[in-house]
């Protein structure tokens, strides 16, 4: 059974509607990737699954409906999401960043899994009181992963984390949620726009296009695909 | 002692006062984005259930704790009942229910309690203390020591607790606060109750010294309305350091400058507001915000 | 934020509507109704002056400004001390208070109208709480605490109208004037604009419009408003006094114009008749009760009819018109059904 199941799923904003009959599955410990272009709803899948808006149509996570639950229960049951620009709290430190990261877990979770992710990212151990807001783009992004998976969800939800990172930071990041992902034994769905470094550790790909599916299969035969080469890894 | 040092003391126990309800002003601002124009009446309301309170019967510390714990539930519950349905209106029709507000409890009060002056008693003791040459009352003493504990209790809870973080977090990036799981509405509910009960504290102490009338707070909330806006209504150190700032300009101004006097006195807020507004409108301490346009 | 374009009522119908207001304005009021009333009415048609310039600058210029006692308080004096200490005839005082509020208001607009919303309204609230201070202070100038004595002005002799009589024809002569001056600016491209600037700065600055110069002519001209409806207020009470330029007086007013409606033009004698008499009859069950009624009215009205009483009535007769099939034009069915369902016409 997949650790996420959606059918039929139909999510919008005001009275558009943006994604049509959406079919999707996440099996466990997969990475799979949500390619598409800008407007085709990628950004609006995540937050359908996050349920940050309203949506309609079954979603079962952990064989567990959680389409009609509140954004907060579904963090409760494991769902962490990483939205676009990171949505880090910059008024706040990035030792304060992570512990509230850890918001629903104990003392004794937060303490270890603090200790952990900080020897994860070094980086982030030496900035812990300054300011989230004055980190560059990387740590910042670095620093929304830690924050993630101080919750420890069971599924990773990351909406172009790449965005706005130099092409060799971006390589970095994928190959860190490639470790995570052993480590952790994690699930993930990322979001990406143009996504070859993505495709190179995903297991899956789907490419949405206007609110509906219109691909699916493995990372290596997307990234193989010609069209999809085209289109959506840059190649002519 | 001389007459210089003493206004500096006594305009440190008013700052503390003004700080104390700019502090609630400055809770409900960085939650919600809301100058509540009625913070003062409420404190008013508080003032006027503790001398109730004891008019039943209820000693003063009593009556003084149970004021303020009705005082943070009665904030949140304002915030439930008229602040959170308004949070998509427009500008105009949050101003003018607050005002509304500022209206109804103000006339509320009058009409229960009448506008005869009543007496609430000191916290403090008529004292004075001695440090040399250095005299002081007990109560300006005490309101300056009460304050000044409030707000390190105020401190430990925003910099040490999960829930202090929570709720500053939520104030921060309310999006992301519910992607960690924080329920933003209840951080709401509790910062807009801690305002309250900010307030009721301010009222308390200030009641004593002009005594408990309906427009009692009238004076009070314009000066803490200068102390928030020249620390920036966002900041919470601003809000207090503006406080003291605003109660010790005030009694200097008054004393000092003897074409202003005690009457005109107010105008020293309307100087600091709009000084502050046009000069820097983050205030000493805000911070400045990105518009997104 | 929709700005309806109203159908236009044919000619018999605005001509019927016109007749019964003069009707009820230039005879039943004065002459009519009982004669101790009909300087209140007086003082109603001032507060609808001064609640005509709110309507232009918060209801349709988008600032909410509080400190109209100011102006009124400038309007006032202006009248009183030019009549008291320098024997001025009291109505060539009333374009002497307009030009000097004109004037102040345009000098306090620029920097008052740099604030954003909510400051704005902050800074001009305690702007107000300074008049009464300030103008005692002034002693020499004002006459202090104890104010100065305006007296009424006579009726001429060859007019078969008492003193009360004569100042409300007077009043309604200039509020009349400035009623259509009012109608006049929101017309046509000078309206567009000021919504433009109101509701979207972006869209109004690309569209060419300079929001700073135009809100602040809007200040300066809801100021002008005030200080007439000053100048003609002192010389219906008959003196001055500084207590009365109070906090009350801006928030009376401020009330006035959002239960009226505040972008409605026509609510403004409704919201003015609101704060004039309410207050009265409110007393007279509890004397604290009058603020209780403003505070409870304030809300319901935003909570219940946004638009106001003026604003809801319009829509009504408006609506009742079309029912009745006298609105005229081709598009008249289509029009009207605009009216009647469109969003209100809530400000920004």
């Amino acid at each position: 059974m997949s650790l996420l199941s959606l059918r039929q799923i139909r999510a919008g904003y005001d009275a558009r509607s943006v994604l049509h009959d959406i079919e999707l599955d996440v099996e466990e410990r997969q990475i799979q990737v949500v390619l598409g272009a800008n407007g085709a709803g990628k950004t609006t899948l995540l937050r359908a699954i996050s349920g940050t808006i309203a949506r309609q149509g079954t979603i079962m996570f952990g064989g567990m409906p959680i389409d009609r639950l509140s954004a907060r229960k579904i963090v409760a049951a494991g769902i962490a999401h990483v939205p676009q620009g990171r949505g880090t709290f910059a008024d706040l430190t990035v030792d304060e960043n992570i512990r509230l990261g850890a918001y629903l877990r104990t003392a004794a979770e937060t303490r270890q899994d603090r200790e952990r992710w900080l020897t994860f990212f070094p980086r982030l151990s030496e900035r812990l009181s300054q300011q989230a807001g004055s980190l560059s783009g990387g740590e910042q992004q670095m620093l929304a992963i830690t924050r993630a998976l101080m919750l420890r969800p069971r599924l990773l939800l990351l909406d172009e984390p790449s965005l706005g990172l130099a092409p060799i930071i971006t390589q970095g990041l994928f190959r860190t949620l490639a470790a995570i992902r052993e480590e952790a034994g994690m699930t993930m769905l990322i979001v990406e726009q143009s996504a070859n470094l993505a495709l190179e550790v995903a297991d899956s790909g789907v490419v949405l296009e206007s609110g509906q599916i219109v691909l699916r299969d493995s990372a290596q035969s997307l990234a193989g695909n010609d069209e999809v080469r085209r289109i959506y890894l840059g190649y002519e | 002692m001389t007459l210089f040092a003493s206004q500096i003391v006594d305009g440190l126990a008013d700052g503390a006062i003004y700080a104390s309800l700019a502090l609630a002003l400055v809770f409900s601002y960085r939650s919600t984005g809301i100058v509540n124009f009625a913070q003062g009446e409420m404190a008013m309301l508080s003032a006027y259930l503790v001398w109730q309170l004891m008019a039943w019967g209820l000693p003063l510390i009593p009556a003084v704790l149970v004021s303020i714990v009705v005082s943070f539930i009665a904030g949140a519950l304002l915030y439930a009942s008229i602040v959170k349905p308004l949070s998509h209106a427009s500008l105009l029709t949050v101003v003018s229910v607050l005002i509304g507000l500022y209206l109804a409890l103000n006339s509320l009060a009058g009409f229960i309690w009448t506008y005869t002056i009543k007496p609430l008693p000191s916290l403090f003791p008529k004292a004075h203390l001695q440090f040399g040459s250095f005299s002081v009352s007990a109560e300006t003493a005490g309101i300056i020591v009460v304050v000044g504990l409030v707000l390190l209790l105020l401190y430990l809870l925003f910099e040490t607790t999960k829930v202090g973080l929570a709720m500053r977090g939520a104030a921060s990036t309310p999006d992301s606060a519910v992607l960690v799981g924080v329920s933003v509405p209840v951080m709401l509910l509790i910062g807009w109750g801690i305002a309250a009960a900010l307030g009721a504290l301010s009222g308390i102490l200030v009641a004593p010294r002009v005594f408990l009338n309906p427009t009692m707070m009238f004076g009070v909330i314009i000066y803490a309305f200068a102390a928030a806006t020249l620390g920036g209504f966002d900041s919470i150190v601003g809000a207090v350091v503006g406080g003291l700032l605003v109660g010790v300009v005030e009694n200097l101004v008054g004393t000092y400058v003897p074409w202003i006097g005690p009457d005109l006195k107010i105008i020293v807020a309307l100087v600091l507001i709009f000084g502050t507004l046009l000069i820097k409108p983050d205030g000493l301490f805000g911070r400045k915000k990105v518009v997104r346009l | 934020m929709n700005v309806v374009i109203k159908p236009r009522l044919p000619i018999a119908v605005r001509a019927m509507v016109g007749a019964t207001l003069a009707v009820v304005f230039l005879y039943v009021v004065p002459f009519v109704i009982p004669n101790y009333l009909v300087s209140q009415f007086a003082t109603v048609l001032v507060f609808a002056i001064a609640i005509v310039g709110i309507n232009l600058v918060t209801g349709f210029g988008g600032a909410i400004t509080l400190g109209h006692a100011a102006f009124v308080a400038l309007g006032s004096y202006t009248t009183a001390i030019l009549v008291v200490r320098y024997g001025w005839n009291p109505y060539a005082t009333i374009p002497v208070s307009a030009a000097l509020s004109w004037v102040a208001g345009w000098c306090l607009g620029f920097p008052a109208l740099r604030l954003q919303g909510l400051y704005l309204a902050l800074g001009t609230l305690v702007l107000s709480i300074t008049v009464p201070p300030v103008l005692k202070r002034f002693e020499g100038f004002t006459g202090g605490v104890q104010g100065l004595n305006v007296g009424n002005p006579e009726a001429p002799a060859f007019l078969p109208v008492d003193d009360s009589q004569w100042i409300y024809f007077v009043s309604l002569a200039v509020a009349a004037v400035l009623y259509v001056i009012a109608r006049r600016i929101l017309s046509g491209p000078l309206r567009r604009a000021l919504v433009a600037a109101r509701d979207n700065q972006l869209v109004g600055a690309v569209m060419g419009v300079d929001r700073a110069t135009l809100t602040t002519a809007t200040f300066a001209m809801s100021s002008l408003y005030a200080g007439v409806a000053g100048s003609l207020y002192a010389m219906i009470v008959g003196f001055v006094s500084p207590d009365t330029f109070n906090v009350m007086m801006s928030l009376s007013l401020f009330v006035g114009a959002v239960v009226g409606g505040i972008t409605s033009l026509n609510g403004a004698i409704v919201g003015a008749m609101f704060i004039q008499f309410v207050p009265v009859w409110a007393s007279d069950i509890d004397v604290s009760l009058g603020g209780l009624v403003f505070g409870c009215a304030l809300i319901l009205t935003l909570v219940a009819i946004p638009a106001g009483i003026g604003g809801l009535s319009e829509r009504l007769f408006i609506r009742l018109c079309a029912r009745l099939g006298w609105v005229e034009g081709a598009s008249a069915k289509r029009s009207a059904a605009a009216v009647v369902g469109s969003a209100q016409n809530e400000p920004a």
